[in-house]
């Protein structure tokens, strides 16, 4: 098998695992913001629960939890679901990410001084227009870098699709490995994964500079 | 009258940081408060603009009351969209100014008769660049606050309070957090303020400022008004050995 017929049968792997990374941000940054909102909840249960939420997600391996969610409905509950694969795929991912960016955004609120809170209530701005205004553009700025790590390992994390027999690069670069006994595959998969973080890096790299007009 | 407090009653847990104060400001007065730290100043003001819930008492805001007082004796404040209105009538300058650090000077003077009172924005930023110019920083409305000295911030801060036109205009500590050389300046904004009868009640430990530009001083200690009255009655024949005792200490 020539370089060029390994390169276009990964290609579609590629755009597969490009899939999981955008639907899993898609879903997971606003997810997690509501996680948040949960967590620092003045209800005691709905904190309690949410704190349990996040201690699995954390405390558990991702692979583990996506063969939950996919085999999970069957084995608890006996229902079988049709072409529900991509689906768990994406809500395994989508909710692991939620909890670890719900503890990021914690993070970067909490370090929000109090007097911005006061100034805000004292010059009259509602608790909705003090977090959207004052407090979130706040907040991005100090977490982003945090954020980038999150999003690059979540580069990585994609080829944990391959668990659930979801044909993404990973998944294919193994198969052709093992069917043409060459090692190529994977050098591929390697400068794959290399090339997609140093993007990140370099845009969230951008950003950053784009948040540095002020101290 | 522009604000009445009466017989408030402030604890933090076991401590009784307020007992039974009262205080009455008329319009265009100054009025300073002094004392030692703990002695509830701040708590005081943090009081009269609702970032602190009072346990008893009450507060009134021209002719609209804020928090009354129950048969119980604890306090019920007012709807809080009623309470949102009478907010429009102060305003208050930090200690540690709190300007908002993503906002250009002028946006921060700006943001909140925008969005906040809604007015139009041709109005608000003629207005705005005028208290600029009155504080004397017409030429970095667009810098950042990080660009700017502290008592520049404070200058902004001012001119953020102001641009909403209260009634009344509360000062915690506004120099405490600045060197020395740079607490003159913000002073002197304050001074230009009385002059034009702005009302004002300003903690400070600025003694010689308090005496020169208060109509009134209250002296406070523990919780409760020692002594108050004209700042060279206050200053300069204390009735209260507490009174004297603080002052010797500032005297040095």
């Amino acid at each position: 098998m020539s370089l060029s017929t390994m390169l276009t049968s990964m290609g579609a792997g590629m755009l597969r695992s490009c899939l999981i990374f955008f639907l899993t941000l898609l879903f997971s940054l606003p997810l997690g913001m509501g996680v948040m909102f949960l967590r620092r909840s003045r209800i005691a249960v709905v904190q309690w629960i949410t704190k349990i939420y996040i201690a699995i997600m954390r405390g558990t391996p991702l692979m583990l939890q996506l063969l939950m969610w996919y085999f999970g409905p069957y084995y608890i509950f006996g229902w079988s679901i049709r072409g529900y694969r991509f689906t768990a795929i994406i809500l395994g991912f989508s909710m692991n990410y939620a909890a670890y960016f719900a503890e990021i955004y914690r993070g970067g609120i909490e370090a929000i001084p109090k007097g911005q809170y006061e100034a805000a209530e004292v010059l009259g701005y509602s608790k909705v227009q003090t977090f959207f205004k004052i407090i979130l553009p706040q907040v991005i700025k100090t977490i982003l870098p945090s954020i980038t790590n999150e999003i690059i390992t979540l580069v990585k994390d994609t080829s944990l699709a391959f668990t659930l027999a979801y044909n993404e690069m990973f998944s294919l670069a193994k198969q052709i490995a093992a069917s043409q006994t060459s090692f190529m595959p994977f050098i591929i998969a390697g400068i794959f994964y290399f090339i997609a973080n140093y993007v990140v890096a370099f845009v969230m790299e951008r950003i950053e500079k784009a948040m540095n007009y002020y101290n | 009258m522009i604000l009445q407090m009466s017989g408030i009653q402030k604890s933090f847990g076991e401590l009784e940081v307020l007992k039974d104060i009262s205080l009455h400001v008329d319009a265009g007065e100054v009025v300073s408060i002094i004392g030692p730290s703990g002695s509830g100043k701040s708590t005081l003001l943090r009081c009269a603009t609702f970032l602190e819930r009072i346990d008893a008492g009450e507060i009134r805001y021209m002719d609209k009351a804020a928090v009354t007082t129950d048969g119980n004796g604890t306090a019920e404040y007012v709807h809080h969209r009623e309470l949102n209105e009478i907010k429009r009538y102060f305003g208050l300058v930090f200690q540690q100014f709190n300007l908002f650090p993503h906002y250009s000077v002028l946006k921060n003077v700006m943001d909140a008769p925008i969005h906040v009172q809604k007015r139009s924005k041709e109005e608000v930023r003629e207005e705005a660049m005028e208290l600029l110019r009155k504080m004397d920083l017409e030429n970095r409305a667009d810098a950042y606050p990080c660009q700017l000295s502290g008592g520049q911030q404070q200058r902004v801060a001012i001119a953020r309070a102001l641009a909403l036109k209260p009634s009344i205009l509360f000062f915690d500590e506004p120099t405490s957090a600045l060197d020395p050389e740079l607490t003159g300046e913000v002073l002197k904004v304050i001074r230009q303020l009385a002059e034009e009868k702005m009302t004002m009640v300003v903690v400070t430990h600025e003694m010689p400022f308090a005496r020169a530009v208060s109509n009134r001083v209250i002296f406070m200690d523990k919780g409760v008004i020692v002594e108050q009255g004209h700042p060279e009655a206050v200053f300069g024949d204390p009735q209260q050995e507490r009174t004297k005792q603080f002052l010797r200490n500032y005297q040095r």
